[in-house]
């Protein structure tokens, strides 16, 4: 008989939950009891209320045991482990677990079964069956599958990917660039984590048919420091895929050329807004530029460049090995693909939720979510980051798709959904909303990088309650500015979680 | 060996290090901060000096970052996530209860030079909120008695 394999994620938030050091406390349980067994840290299937959910293989497939908290390990071993297991945090056959079956996982199928950095794992579950393909098809041949599958990009602008492609692919120029946004600084948020840990090899590829797509031999991954656990997986994945010939002076022996240069960023929010990440990936400080030119004709070094998300570029890897049409037939309307949301917060079961697009907030929430963690009625929720708006029950109802949110005064964006209790305090949301936009406002546009802190000072007025009419004026006019007169999305946006607030909770102002 | 000999000779081999690549500058204040824990003040010229950059442009990227410090830290560096999702899970009373046990504000080294408390917009670590981050190392649902914990670990290690 085989050792059996035992999997323990090695995820940042499983790691955040004691993931390592129950590693090693069932590595030394069996040494103790002389039992052999293969410790494989595989990455997370984003079920993050139950990590650190550990994973056996047997004959009739992974079964489970979650949340394992070191404690745990002992009794564990006591009730069988690894072998037939009776015990309390036994979940069964992890393809039993509901949370997880009732996804639609398409970006994130492989999540959680593999182990990250083993490209043998990758192969074996259909990874770099899409560059195998893209090596075969002519650039224009690959730009028209990306079109086709309908593909919008998962950053928050929802633009379609083939057609910005189209741009850098037509843009003249020998030399061109594929910059990989994996800033993921929206609160919230973590499915690019999720997928740069648990599947790197994805945005690898991605990358690389990208780079087929718009005839570019260099590629960027501009990573927020936030994250060292990602750090170190894409370190290793590059070095492996290099080692193995996926990257480098000849990709899979075709003769063509990519590389791939991981830069990390250095704390700043307004980084992940594409023109400042260009700026800052020059060496600059990381200002918003004036569009046009678009990065696609003139980005970084001023030369054609495709800027898209980690999960815009990982799907691309789904869409050509199993082509346009099938990623397509996912979706409704002009949403295309599967919704991947986060559900972070006050949240009972939180984690990564990919589904078709189209189900309602309270569906998620209530139904994948479970709830409040805190047990008591949810009050807001904010979709969408930081720039994104506070919604209230009423609202609930509204469909995830891009065009639905919009219609009720919120915005997608890069999918965070972020639960309050009854116990927030709504202005003090909307203060945090302009003292965030302060203190990570670029600085190059005055409503943004004034406005935002005359903004903390009206809010603190109006929670005193002083002369609340002209405080109110006051905001309203405020915040009509920024809208107006802010060159980007940061001042731009800024108002709505404040002014969605001050709409729907006014109650908890003065 | 000088402190100011050694301080050329990071520099030199920060700059060194990433001279042909595009944007060289962040890279380099990176390795001479993972090396040092800051961006001493008397770097702004060698690096200037190395990157054929003007000693304002240097200082300007310095300072455009929450990540660069130009003062030592304390042996540890702790990061209180002020962030949304963890505001819903009680961050704000986190925040108040870490400055009022350690005496120290945001950007603040404690006297004995234990720690450095800083603030930051998110870890990633959303669905298991309030996250702290102490070093490299991620830490969910840090309640202020699990803060207590991990501080005096910090503690019981010197
Ligand atoms: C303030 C601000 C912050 C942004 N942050 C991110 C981010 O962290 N990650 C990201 O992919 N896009 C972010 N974006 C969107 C990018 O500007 C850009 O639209 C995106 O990287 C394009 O890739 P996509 O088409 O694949 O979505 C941000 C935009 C703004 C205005
Ligand atoms: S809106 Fe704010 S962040 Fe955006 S360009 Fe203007 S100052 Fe910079
Ligand atoms: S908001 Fe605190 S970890 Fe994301």
């Amino acid at each position: 008989m085989t050792a059996p394999r035992v999997f323990v994620p090695r995820d940042a938030t499983a790691c955040a939950l004691g993931a390592d050091r129950v590693a090693e406390a069932i590595v030394a349980a069996a040494a103790d009891r002389g039992i052999e067994l293969v410790l494989i840290r595989n990455g997370s299937r984003g079920a993050f209320w139950l990590e650190p959910l550990v994973e056996v293989e047997t004959t009739a497939g992974r079964v489970a045991f979650g949340p394992v908290d070191v404690d745990a390990v002992p009794g564990l071993f006591e009730a069988g482990f690894p072998g037939d297991t009776d015990h309390a945090l036994a979940l069964g056959q992890v393809t039993g677990i509901d949370w997880l079956a009732s996804q639609q996982r398409l970006t994130f199928a492989r999540a959680g079964w593999t182990d990250p950095l083993s490209l043998d794992d990758y192969r074996a579950q259909g990874g770099y069956v899409g560059l195998a393909r893209a090596l075969d098809l002519s650039s224009q041949q690959i730009v028209d599958e990306v079109k086709e599958s309908g593909l919008r990009g998962r950053g928050g602008a929802a633009f379609p990917t083939g057609i910005k492609w189209q741009t850098v692919l037509d843009a003249p120029g020998q030399r061109k660039f594929i910059v990989c946004n994996a800033d993921e600084g929206d609160s919230g948020t973590f499915a690019d984590r999720l997928l740069m840990e648990s599947d790197p090899y994805q945005l690898i590829e991605g990358m690389t048919i990208a780079g087929l797509a718009v005839g570019a031999q260099e590629g960027f991954i501009y990573l927020r420091s936030e994250y060292p656990h990602c750090k170190a997986v894409l370190t290793e994945a590059l070095a492996r895929a290099e080692r193995a010939g996926y990257l480098g002076e000849d990709v899979c022996g075709s003769g063509q050329r990519f590389r791939i240069e991981l830069r990390i960023g250095a704390g700043a929010y307004i980084c992940g807004e594409e023109t400042s990440l260009l700026d800052s990936l020059e060496g600059k400080r990381g200002l918003v530029r004036f569009k046009p030119p678009l990065p696609a004709i003139e980005g970084l070094l001023g030369l054609p460049t495709v800027v898209n998300n980690v999960l815009s570029l990982g799907a691309v890897s789904t869409i050509l090995a199993d082509g346009a049409s099938h990623y397509r037939d996912f979706g409704s309307g002009r949403s295309r693909g599967t919704l991947t949301v986060q559900l972070a917060g006050n949240i009972k079961r939180g984690g990564l939720v990919e589904v078709p697009f189209g189900l309602s907030l309270r569906d998620l929430v209530m139904g994948y979510g479970g709830g409040t963690a805190s047990g008591r009625p949810a009050r807001a929720i904010q979709v969408g980051g930081p720039l994104g708006s506070y919604l209230p029950e009423a609202l609930w109802d509204t469909p995830l798709d891009y065009e639905a949110l919009a219609e009720a005064g919120g915005m997608l964006g890069h999918g965070g959904v972020v639960v309050f209790d009854d116990t927030v305090d709504m202005a003090q949301q909307a203060r945090f909303a302009m003292e965030f936009c302060a203190v990570e406002s670029c600085g190059k546009c005055t409503p943004c990088r004034v406005g935002s802190a005359r903004g903390v000072e009206v809010i603190d007025r109006l929670i005193a309650g002083r002369d609340r009419a002209r405080d109110l004026k006051v905001l309203d006019d405020l915040c009509d500015t920024m809208v107006d007169g802010s060159l980007c999305a940061m001042g731009g946006l800024t108002p709505y979680p404040v002014r969605s607030a001050l709409k729907h909770f006014p109650e908890d102002f003065g | 060996m000088s402190a100011a000999v050694s301080l050329q000779e990071i520099v030199e081999a920060a700059v060194e290090a990433s001279r042909d690549r595009i944007g060289a500058l962040l890279p380099a204040l990176h390795a001479i901060q993972d090396k040092l824990g800051h961006v001493p003040p008397d770097a702004v010229p060698m690096i200037a000096n190395a990157l054929n950059l003007s000693r304002a442009e240097v200082h300007g990227v310095i300072s455009f970052y929450h990540d660069f410090r130009t003062e030592p830290p304390g042996e540890h560096t702790v990061q209180l996530c002020r962030a949304e999702a963890c505001q819903a899970m009680g961050s704000r009373e986190l925040e108040r209860h870490a400055r009022q046990k350690l005496g120290v504000s945001f950007g603040q080294t404690t006297p004995d030079g234990l720690l450095t408390l800083e603030p930051v917009y998110c870890l990633g670590n959303c669905a298991c909120a309030p996250s702290i981050r102490i070093n490299d190392e991620v830490h969910a649902r840090v309640s202020p008695a699990r803060f207590d914990e991990l501080i005096a670990g910090l503690e019981a290690a010197e």
